[in-house]
C-alpha cells in the first residue's frame, strides 16, 4: 500500500484515454445516435402523413363511388324510360298498321262483293230474259225489256 | 510459495514493484533466504513487501500499470471499433450494447451537468467503463493469474488495478485538477477565491464579511480537499475489501465454492455501483465549479 510513481503513470494514462475517448469515441457514437433519432422522427412523421393521406384518399374514393352510383342510377332510369318509349312507339305503330290492313281488307271485301253482286245482277237479267223467252216462245225485244229486267235486277 | 495464511494474504495484496534499492541494502527473498548485499544503487523488482517499501516514491507498480493500461486499451479500442462502424441504421448487437452504455452515461451527464463542456461526457464514459473493467478483474478467481505469474517466476501479480490506492487516487486527483482548471477557466481566480471565501457564511455588513473570510476559507478548503481524497479512497476501500474477502474465502478449502459464487454475485453489483458512483461524483464535482452559487 505504498503511494509511489504509479500515481503519475496512471494519471498520464488516464489523460490519454480521456483524450482518446473525447476525440475518437464519443463524437461518432453520439452522432450515430442523434442521426438515428432524426431518422426515426422522420419515419414517424412520414407514417403520420401517409395515414392522413390514406384517410383522405379513402374519403375521396367514397365520394367518387357515391357519384358514380348516382350517375349509374340516372343512366338506368333514362334507359328504362327510353325502352318504355320504344315499346310504346312500336305498339302504336303496330296498332296503326293493323288498322290500316283491316281497312284495306274491308275495302277489298266490299269491292269483291260489289263486283259479285254486279255479276250476279247481270246474270240474273240474262237468266230472266232467257226464262221469259222460253216461256213466251218468242223473242222479246231485248232492248225494250231490258229496262224492265234491269229494274227487277236492281231490286234484287 | 505461501506457507501460512498471513503470507498467503500478504502475497496477494503485494503489488509487483519496480524501483531502486539503495547501496548497502541486504536483500532477502520471500522465503527468508539472504540474497546478498547490494554494492551500488540498483533498479530491480521488489522481492518482498519490505523491499517495495524501501524503494520509496520513485517506484512503480508494474502490475497495476500494465493491467490498467491494458484494460484502458480494451476500452478505447472496443469503443473505437464500434464508433468507427456505427451506423444510424439498424445497429448490430455489439453496437447496441455500446450505445446503451453511451446513452446511460449521456443521460447521467445531462441530469447532473447543466453547463456546456464537451469534455465532461467523454470523461464520464472513460471513467465509468475503465473503472468497471478494472473492477471486473476482481471476478477472476484470485489464484489464477498470480498462480501463473508465480510459475513464470514473477514474484507478485495483483490483477485488480482498482485495489491499488495509487490507481484510484491518481484518477481522483486528475479529476480534482480538472475541477480546479475549469473553476479558474469559468470564473477566474477571483471567482475561485470568492467561491471559497464568501460561503457558506455571508454577511451584509462588509466588516462581517471580512471577519467571516478565514472561517469560510477553512471550511471550504477542507471540504474541497476532502473531495478527491474521499473519491479515490471510496473506490479503493470498496475494491480492497472485496478483494480481501475473496482471498479469505479462497483459503477455506472446498467450502469456498458456494461462498465464492455468492460473493461474486454480490460483487457484480458492487463493481458496477462503484464505477457508477465514481462517474457520478466526477460529474457533480465538475458541475459544481461551472455553476454560480
Amino acid at each position: 500500500m505504498n503511494l509511489n510513481a504509479t500515481l503519475i503513470g496512471q494519471s498520464i494514462a488516464f489523460m490519454f484515454f480521456v483524450w482518446f475517448c473525447m476525440k475518437y469515441v464519443w463524437p461518432p457514437l453520439t452522432k450515430a445516435l442523434s442521426d438515428r433519432q432524426q431518422k426515426i422522427a422522420d419515419g414517424l412523421a412520414a407514417a403520420d402523413k401517409a395515414e392522413k393521406d390514406l384517410a383522405q384518399a379513402n374519403d375521396k374514393v367514397a365520394e367518387l363511388l357515391k357519384e358514380a352510383r348516382a350517375e349509374a342510377q340516372g343512366i338506368i332510369e333514362l334507359a328504362n324510360k327510353r325502352a318504355n318509349q320504344i315499346v310504346d312507339e312500336a305498339k302504336e305503330q303496330a296498332r296503326a298498321e293493323g288498322d290500316r290492313l283491316k281497312v284495306a281488307a274491308a275495302a277489298e271485301i266490299e269491292q269483291d262483293a260489289n263486283r259479285a253482286r254486279e255479276a250476279l245482277r247481270t246474270q240474273v237479267a240474262s237468266l230472266a230474259i232467257a226464262g221469259a223467252e222460253r216461256i213466251l216462245g218468242e223473242r222479246l225485244d231485248e232492248a225494250a225489256n231490258s229496262k224492265l229486267v234491269d229494274d227487277l235486277a236492281a231490286e234484287l | 510459495m505461501a506457507n501460512t495464511a498471513t503470507e498467503y494474504i500478504q502475497h496477494h495484496l503485494q503489488n509487483l514493484t519496480y524501483g531502486q534499492l539503495p547501496a548497502g541494502y541486504q536483500r532477502v527473498d520471500a522465503y527468508g533466504h539472504p540474497q546478498g548485499v547490494l554494492t551500488e544503487p540498483t533498479w530491480t523488482f521488489a522481492l518482498t513487501p519490505a523491499e517495495a517499501k524501501e524503494m520509496g516514491f520513485w517506484a512503480i507498480h508494474v502490475d497495476s500499470m500494465l493491467w490498467s493500461v491494458f484494460l484502458g486499451f480494451v476500452f478505447v479500442l472496443l469503443f473505437r471499433f464500434v464508433a468507427k462502424n456505427a451506423t444510424a441504421g439498424v445497429p448490430g448487437k455489439l453496437q447496441n450494447v455500446i450505445e446503451s452504455i453511451v446513452e446511460f452515461v449521456d443521460t447521467s451527464v445531462r441530469e447532473s451537468f447543466h453547463g456546456k463542456n464537451p469534455l465532461i461526457a467523454p470523461l464520464a464514459l472513460t471513467i465509468f467503463v475503465w473503472i468497471f473493467f478494472m473492477n471486473l478483474m476482481d471476478l477472476i478467481p484470485v489464484d489464477w493469474i498470480p498462480g501463473l505469474a508465480t510459475l513464470a517466476g514473477i514474484p507478485y501479480m495483483k490483477i485488480v488495478p482498482s485495489t491499488d490506492p495509487n490507481i484510484t487516487m491518481s484518477m481522483s486527483i486528475s479529476v480534482f485538477f480538472l475541477m480546479l482548471f475549469f473553476w479558474i477557466k469559468v470564473k477566474g481566480v477571483s471567482g475561485l477565491f470568492s467561491d471559497l471565501a464568501l460561503h457558506p457564511f455571508s454577511s451584509k455588513n462588509p466588516l462581517g464579511k471580512v471577519i467571516l473570510i478565514p472561517v469560510n476559507l477553512l471550511l471550504e478548503t477542507v471540504s474541497l480537499l476532502a473531495k478527491p481524497v474521499s473519491l479515490g479512497l471510496r473506490l479503493f476501500g470498496n475494491m480492497y475489501a472485496g478483494e480481501l474477502i475473496f482471498i479469505l474465502i479462497a483459503m477455506i478449502g472446498w467450502a469456498q465454492l458456494p461462498l465464492h459464487f455468492g460473493w461474486a454475485v454480490l460483487h457484480i453489483l458492487v463493481i458496477t455501483l462503484q464505477a457508477y458512483i465514481f462517474m457520478t461524483l466526477t460529474i457533480v464535482y465538475l458541475s459544481s465549479v461551472h455553476e454560480e452559487h
